[in-house]
């Protein structure tokens, strides 16, 4: 006989239980919460003790439509999974498709690919830096001056592939499009404006003793802790461990560039801040090279059909270290048209694990700029 | 020094104040609708049908072949074959489509249709002041069908390196034609 | 020159004239009311407005340009707006205090506008202890903060307002220390008395004016702070955080409450920096003399009007200090430094006999060299050991 299911209980609060706790719902409806997203924060006094994401009001079933979509139709919904980059969540779909189906990827493209992934990268980590100043209370000067180079970026990329957001470019093979003419031209001057964006970014934030007063020594994430829970992306680095997935898969064509890695050593927000500000500077590097070195050619192999790709039976993970972690996609092909599993490793998803272990102990004004410096975005987080 | 943060922070936006007065990469805002920016070539909002000439039945390039339909991510779409066949630009018998719906409200705008269509009698539009008062999103046959000199005024390139392609086939489909028809000439012995 | 200069004088003279002679000194109290009320009122209108698109300019955006030519009617459009909003009075809250509370906030910022010299004989009371009725009524403006909170039966409002309160108890401490140096410095509470020995230039063409001494330009940068500071001005807007969980003591006020109490911060915020004028920058007087064809309360409205500018550029500029680096900031720096900088003033004047060429190059040294040498001191403890440069590491 099958026995009744427990009783669902309130979640223990142990050696706090005497204790006059105050428990606030940072409702799904917030200012600073990124999106629809709740926590569940136990205060004691202004300390919080306990805090649980509460997350999945963004869920759209991604995974289980594109099991019924051909591989095909699933890369204008990748585009929305990360809305903000859409550019690099194409680029790890088609990277794992195209390990499934055993694809090579004509040479023009994969320097097309990164110079779109590195743009991204570069608004990304920008709009990342505007939005954690908004939370700490700036009023938005920061996120306008990143929003107006985002602005340029955004507008190389309507004319690459016709939409400024959901670019759905990259296909199996190659690209969608060829650059237009005077593209390179417009995103080598889009690459020089940003550095001169970012030393006047730099010289209005980095040594601001307010920012630095918030942001340091709060949300430290331990490199151990790090490590064991999944935390990719920025956010490791800053915790000081050595792992960028563009330097340890070299996937595409980035064993060609000289670029280094910022890591960070103590992991707090201001840590976090920095190594992006830094990374910039480095996708910067890269943009410079790819623009430069970009050859002649077709954007993609002729013989690559576009409709009906039946990869043969097997399993295939592919990932890149998209601007908020290391974004993968884990195909299983039953021969058929359309994937037998397809799943999503979420980088947001797996950063936002370690959201309690770092605010324990801080205050609730801390709590919003913590979660800030993790950047998550939703569409990613509940796909 | 304590304070030598905050002076340059002042310093860069007094800089960004004084700034917006004169300089237009300072002040980006496009003040909409009494300002809007023109499109670039590529932009794509939503699908339109193309057709040839003047009529929009008799010179639809669409032969109902319902691959757009059937790549279409959202299934936003419904072809319907029509039953009697016409010659298309080529000469060969075609049918038209009796039913074309496209559900704009689902429509994500993603243009795997206008890359699937073997006809290029698909293509995106650059409208984007869709928003209705009414639900009335679901556009039919006659909604969608745009003349090609539309086509030429929204994507120029593109066009016209359709058209060229189209007078390219026709061309070989001529010359197909007058080489079957003409009897070949005896050699004189 | 003088004519315009008591335009505003004379013109309340002959409309009391109107009155019987009975009742001419009420006439004359309601007709100075009614001038400040529109003038500060209107100002408060201004300067929502000019926030706005102040701070557009500075994020590189417009800021409301529809309503009115340049948006200048926004402020009536947000009035209207406010008016006919719903007024929603929690059940449980406790009505008369809540009602009470923005009246309790108002009201008595109106009666600190009572003291200030605006003009050359422009002041509507003169107290001789002007300076001390101004803190107090500053003070009593604290307890409505208390009564939003209580009233409103929200343990987030409580909290909210308990750390508003701690904010401002805590600033007026320096506020209070930056101006003491001006009162010995004019031997007088009494603030048009403060701003006549104000009055000549020192070697023919610096004014007198109280920033331009060390001790002087100190106090006035700590008036400022502690001004942002009291009134909720960002970097000091925790308590009206609006990215914050807890919205603050403001939260169950809706309508023409909720306006009523940002009449009441920007009617603060305005008679505080009025005060500021007048002790530091030297009231009504002319930089110069060759410039007092502008009249007096021209002046005044000028420099009050580069003081909100500042205002809201450090608005536009500054992230937001949490509470506890809040206070710490005021107890641990502002207080300390306000009392170097009494220190200093005192020797200012003591040193003010010394005759010898080179004395006052001699007496700027020392005081500038003390009060930098205190300012970095304290700030490095404030930082608390931080201070370490950032090191980042690379891998290839």
């Amino acid at each position: 006989m099958i026995a009744a299911p427990p009783e669902p209980q309130a979640p223990g609060l142990g050696d706090f239980a005497n204790h006059d706790l105050l428990e606030v719902s940072m409702g799904p409806h917030h200012p600073s919460t990124h999106g629809v997203f709740r926590m569940n924060v136990v205060l004691d006094g202004e300390r919080v003790v306990k805090l649980t994401p509460v997350f999945g009001y963004l869920h759209r079933n991604h995974e289980k439509i594109a099991e019924k979509n051909s591989y095909l139709a699933s890369i204008p919904y990748t585009d929305r999974l990360d809305y903000i980059c859409s550019m690099t969540n194409n680029w790890a779909y088609v990277l794992s498709v195209e390990k499934l189906a055993g694809l090579m990827v004509a040479e023009r493209a994969e320097y097309i690919r990164v110079i779109v992934a590195e743009l991204t990268r570069l608004f990304n980590h920008a709009c990342l830096a505007g939005f954690l100043l908004q939370d700490m209370g700036a009023l938005g000067t920061p996120l306008m001056y990143a929003f107006r180079e985002r602005e340029k970026i955004l507008d190389l990329f309507e004319s690459l592939s016709g939409s400024r957001m959901m670019c759905n470019y990259m296909r199996f093979g190659g690209c969608r499009c060829d650059l237009p003419a005077g593209w390179r031209e417009q995103a080598a001057k889009v690459a020089a404006d940003f550095v001169f964006f970012l030393d006047q970014f730099e010289a209005l934030l980095s040594e601001n003793e307010i920012l630095r007063a918030r942001s340091e020594g709060v949300g430290v994430l331990p490199r151990g802790l790090a490590v064991n829970a999944g935390v990719t992306g920025p956010g490791l680095r800053a915790s000081g461990v050595n792992y960028d997935v563009r330097k340890v898969d070299r996937y595409g064509i980035y064993d060609r560039f000289k670029f280094r890695v910022p890591l960070g050593e103590r992991g707090d927000v201001f840590d976090r801040y920095m190594v992006r500000i830094l990374e910039m500077r480095e996708s910067v590097k890269i943009l410079d090279q790819a623009l430069r070195d970009i050859p002649a050619g077709a954007i993609m192999d002729p013989k690559v059909k576009l409709r009906n790709l039946r990869p043969k039976p097997g399993e295939a993970y592919g990932r890149i270290e998209s601007p908020k972690g290391e974004l993968g996609f884990y195909l299983i092909s039953d021969g058929g048209p359309t994937p037998w599993r397809y799943r999503v490793r979420p980088p947001s998803l797996i950063n936002l694990t370690v959201l309690e272990d770092m605010c324990l102990g801080h205050t609730i004004a801390d709590v919003v700029i913590i979660l800030g410096s993790i950047d998550i975005v939703l569409g990613e987080v509940d796909r | 020094m304590l304070g030598r943060g905050l002076l340059r922070g002042f310093f860069e936006t007094g800089r960004n104040f004084c700034g917006s007065y004169y300089d237009p990469a300072r002040l980006t805002t496009v003040q909409y609708p009494e300002e809007k920016l023109a499109p670039q070539e590529n932009a794509r909002t939503v699908p339109f049908l193309v057709y040839d000439g003047e009529d929009p039945l008799a010179g639809l390039r669409c032969t109902a072949c319902t691959i757009c339909a059937q790549e279409c991510p959202a299934h936003c779409m419904e072809v319907v074959k029509d039953t009697e066949k016409k010659a298309d630009y080529l000469g060969k018998m075609q049918v038209k489509p009796r039913v074309f719906a496209i559900d704009m409200s689902v429509c994500m705008g993603c243009g795997i249709c206008v890359e699937v269509c073997p006809f290029d009698s698909i293509k995106m539009d650059q409208v984007f002041e869709l928003a209705r008062e009414d639900r009335r999103m679901l556009l039919q046959l006659k909604d969608l069908a745009k003349s090609n000199a539309y086509f030429h005024q929204i994507h120029p390139g593109e066009a016209a390196a359709v058209d060229e392609a189209r007078a390219e086939e026709k061309r070989k489909a001529q010359a197909k034609r007058a080489t079957a028809a003409a009897p070949a000439t005896p050699a004189i012995l | 020159m003088s004519a315009l200069d008591s335009i505003f004088i004379s013109t309340e003279h002959w409309l009391a004239g109107l009155a019987p002679a009975g009742v001419r000194p009420l006439v004359s109290m309601l007709l100075i009311i009614a001038g400040l009320m529109a003038v500060f009122g209107s100002c408060f209108a201004l300067t929502t407005i000019l926030e706005r698109k102040i701070l557009g300019r500075m994020q590189n955006r417009y800021g409301p340009n529809r309503v009115g030519p340049c948006g200048l009617f926004q402020p009536l459009a947000d009035g209207v707006k406010m008016l006919i909003k719903e007024d929603i009075v929690p059940f449980s809250a406790d009505q008369a205090v809540h009602f009470l509370a923005p009246v309790a906030l108002t009201a008595p910022i109106w009666l600190a506008f009572a003291v200030l010299p605006f003009g050359r004989g422009m002041s509507a009371i003169e107290l001789d202890a002007g300076i001390l009725f101004f803190f107090a009524i500053g003070s009593a403006s604290e307890l409505a903060v208390f009564m939003a909170g209580w009233s409103s039966q929200n343990k987030y409002s409580l909290l909210g307002a308990m750390r508003a309160i701690a904010q401002m108890i805590s600033y007026e401490v320096p506020l209070v220390l930056a101006s003491i140096p001006v009162l010995i410095a004019a031997s007088s509470l009494s603030l048009p008395e403060i701003v006549q020995a104000q009055s000549g230039f020192v070697m023919g063409w610096i004014p007198r004016w109280n920033v331009f001494t060390p001790w002087g330009l100190a106090g006035f940068a700590l008036f400022m702070i502690a001004a942002a500071a009291e009134s909720n001005r960002c970097p000091f807007d925790l308590p009206e955080g609006e990215s914050e969980l807890i919205a603050g003591f403001l939260t169950e006020y809706s309508g023409f409450k909720y306006a009523l109490f940002f009449l009441g911060e920007y009617l603060g915020l305005f008679a505080v920096t009025g005060l500021g004028v007048t002790l530091f920058l030297g009231g009504w007087q002319a930089p110069a003399r060759w410039l007092e064809w502008l009249p007096s309360w021209g002046w005044f409205a000028a420099k009050f009007g580069v003081l909100i500018f500042l205002f809201i550029w450090a608005r536009a500029t500054l992230p937001r200090l949490r509470l506890d680096q809040l206070l710490n900031f005021a107890w641990k720096f502002l207080v300390p430094l306000a009392l170097v900088n009494l220190f200093v003033a005192v020797a200012w004047w003591q040193s003010g006999v010394w005759q010898f060429p080179g004395a006052l190059e001699l007496r700027w040294l020392l005081g500038t060299g003390l009060l930098a040498g205190v300012y970095v001191w304290l700030g490095r403890a404030l930082k608390g050991g931080k201070t370490a440069e950032h090191h980042y590491n690379y891998a290839e």
